[in-house]
Parts: C-alpha cells; structure tokens; sequence
C-alpha cells in the first residue's frame, strides 16, 4: 500500500536538502564568527536555545506560518541543523594549532590561502562530524513530518499507530530505523577518509 | 491586542489543562531519566576498565540514540501498546547515552595519581569508588544527566502521539485545530521546563564539583 522504496528515498531527499541549506547558512557563519569572540558567544548561545524548541513545537508553528507541506518540514530542519553545523565549524576553525597558522604566514600564504589549505583541511573532519549529526537528527525530525503533510517514511508508521496496524509501523519504522544507523556509519567513515594523513591517530594506545 | 486579549481569554479558560499536562510531562521526563541514571551509571563503572567491553557498549547505545523518535515509538506501540510505559521506555532508551559516555569518561579520565593516593592509604576498590574516583567524576556525570534532562524534556512532547500526555498533547491538539494558542500553551512551558532544569541541574554540577577541583 505504501511504496517504501520511493518514501525511503523521499525521506533522505528531505533530509539532505535541510542539512545542504543549512551548510550554505552554516558554515559561512561559522567562519565569520571565529573573527570575534564575542559575536562567537551571542551567535552559539542563541543556536543552542532554540535547540530546545520541541520539534512537534517548531514544526506546528510552521504549520500555521508557512502551511502544509514538505516546505515548513525543510524549514524546521534547516533549523535544527544549524547549531552542530555552525558550532563544529566554528570549533574546527578555530582549535587550528595557532603554530600552523604561524607556519603557513612564514611560508608567505595569504589569508585566502591560508584558509584554503591549512585551517580547512585541519578542521574538515570536525565539520564533517558537525554535518554528521545534523545530518542524523534530520532524518529523526523528517520522521514526524508526517504530522504537518510532508512526505517520507513518517507516513506508514503514523497511518499504523492510528490504524493499531503493527506491520505497517514496522514497514516504515524498520527502513527508518536503518536509514539513520546507515547514514551515520557511511559519513563516519567519509569524515576519517577526510582525516589528514598526518593528523591521523597513530595507534599506540596513547 | 485582540490576540493578546484572544490568549489571555484561552490561558484562563485552560490554566488547569495546562497545569496538567505539565505535570504529567514532567512526571514522563524525569521518570524516564532517573531509571536512566539507575541504568546508566553502574554501567558506567561497570565499563570502566574494561575497555572492549566498554567499545560494544557505547557502540549499541549510540546506534539506539540514532534511531529516529517516531520509529522508535512505533517500535514500542506493538510491544508495548500505547500510554505512558511505552513513551518512557522510548525516552529511557535515548537518556542512556549522555549519561553512561559521561559516566565512562569522567571515570577515565581521573587523574592516576589520586587513584595511586588513595592505593597508598590503603583503601579498598569499593572505597576508591566511592570516596575518589565518584566524587571527582561527578562534575562530568551531573553534566551528562543535564544533557540527558535538557533532550528529554524536549523529545517528552512526541508521547502525546502514543497516548502519553503531557505538554505534546496541547501542541498536537493545536495541529488538529491549527490552533496557535494551543500549540503556544504546549511549546512555551517546555521551553520554560527545560531552561529551569538546565539551569538547576548546572548548579547541581557546581555544588557538586569537590571543594579541591573548584
């Protein structure tokens, strides 16, 4: 009755294209942000904040503001992705070893330069990991979408619950289920592909 | 200000449904966190030292934490059926991770000299155990606990989609009805709920810092 195939898909859509807008957003703001400490704090604090906003909360505002719809579910997602997205750029960027930094202005590299290929390669795999995590919760919210019309796999576990339909919960929980766990490996494993060889943990058992 | 009016008007005529509600969700949070803790933190010791072990555990409890809320309720519905047991016992399964990392690292990562100390004045392990390593890995546990709070009282609001109450409640009657005073009396306390623990339980991480790490 529902096409899991097509709603599994669906879901990593909605998913990825939260997540994407929110690097467009996120990353940028992560950088300009490591330049003042200051305007650091306020942006980090006001992200963390609105991270407790219930996400059945945020998505009903949405529902009011925007409408029905796979529109306000990206929007929300967006939302949520932004904080460990803008947090771990901000903390790989600027937990660069200053000494490398140095090294790099010695070697006579312009800022541009500098950012390109000293401060981002170092600090990729921390922002990996921050798109990791936002990349996981979004899949985790695209789930109750379901509630304010988005498509995915919340449909069939939802029609389920209300239908006291076990196997139809379980055909869209378990490919839910997997869809998170699957993504989160595969991306663990880009970000220690992305690892650069020479900060690559030697095993010595420290 | 015929909103406000509009609200004020929907606050009074639901003050107690409101009050309900939140006592039932904090009821569902913090049930949930403390059998967490009760699970939680002798595991933690449990794995400390024991590093394989302690590999495979953290490894499944933070696959558990990846799986999304809704699946993981439809999960419990058919084992469980719907109610309060089955949205604690999802909300228990994703309060397990904070606090048991939290639990292993404070644990770990204790200076060897202080264990070595209390070696050297002839305490027993349950005596470490108590009187030096706990005490100096409380911080970090509390901290965990916080985390684990600060979720739950967040992901709490999604047991009202299996019949569990609380502040969810309000906020999905508001999707129904597309009522914004709804899903406001439902969003605004558990925001409230969740900065007030925050709040608190930093402050239970400050007291409970020993006297010699201030």
């Amino acid at each position: 009755m529902f096409n899991i195939p097509l709603l599994t898909l669906q879901h990593l859509e909605l998913s990825a294209a939260g997540v994407a807008l929110a690097m467009v957003i996120g990353i940028p703001l992560g950088y300009i942000i490591t330049r003042n400490r200051m305007l650091a704090r306020a942006v980090l604090a006001l992200i963390d904040i609105t991270q407790t906003i219930p996400a059945l909360a945020l998505l009903a505002l949405l529902l009011l503001w925007i409408g029905l719809g796979d529109v306000p579910l990206i929007a929300a997602l967006v939302f949520y992705s932004l904080l460990p997205i803008v947090r771990n750029t901000y903390t790989g960027l600027s937990s660069v070893d200053a000494s490398l930094i140095e090294a790099g202005k010695g070697m006579g590299m312009t800022g541009w330069q500098l950012l390109r290929m000293v401060q981002i390669p170092i600090a990729l795999p921390v922002i990996m990991a921050g798109i990791r995590v936002a990349m996981v919760t979004a899949i985790g919210i695209a789930a109750i979408g379901v509630l304010i019309g988005a498509g995915g796999l919340g449909a069939p576990i939802w029609r389920g619950m209300q239908q006291m339909d076990n196997g139809m919960i379980l055909s869209g929980a378990i490919p839910a289920a997997l869809l998170a766990i699957i993504t989160e490996t595969v991306m663990e494993r880009v970000e220690q592909g992305l690892t650069p060889r020479g900060l690559r943990k030697v095993v010595t058992g420290n | 200000m015929a909103k406000v009016l509009d609200m004020m008007q929907f606050l009074d005529m639901n003050d107690t449904a409101i009050i309900k509600a939140a006592v039932q969700h904090l009821y569902l949070s913090f049930g949930s966190v403390l059998i967490g803790c009760l699970v939680a933190i002798p595991t933690g010791i449990w794995i400390t030292g024991r590093d394989k072990i302690a590999g495979h555990v953290l490894r499944i409890i933070g696959t558990i934490q990846t799986i999304p809320s809704l699946a993981l309720l439809g999960f419990a519905l058919p084992l469980f059926g719907i109610g309060t047991l089955p949205a604690m016992i999802v909300l228990f399964l994703y309060s397990l991770l904070p606090i048991l990392r939290n639990t292993y690292t404070g644990l770990t990562s204790i200076n060897p000299a202080f264990i070595e100390a209390g070696n050297g004045m002839g305490m027993n392990s349950r005596q470490l155990l108590f009187m030096v390593k706990l005490p100096l890995a409380m911080p970090v546990i509390m901290d965990g606990i916080k985390i684990s709070t600060v979720y739950i009282l967040s992901w709490a609001t999604l047991g009202a989609l299996i019949g569990a109450g609380g502040l969810g409640d309000l906020i999905f009657t508001g999707i129904q009805t597309a009522d914004a005073n709804y899903i406001l009396a439902g969003a605004v306390p558990v925001a409230l709920l969740t900065a007030a623990a925050g709040w608190l339980l930093g402050k239970a991480e400050i007291a409970l810092t020993p006297a010699g790490g201030k």
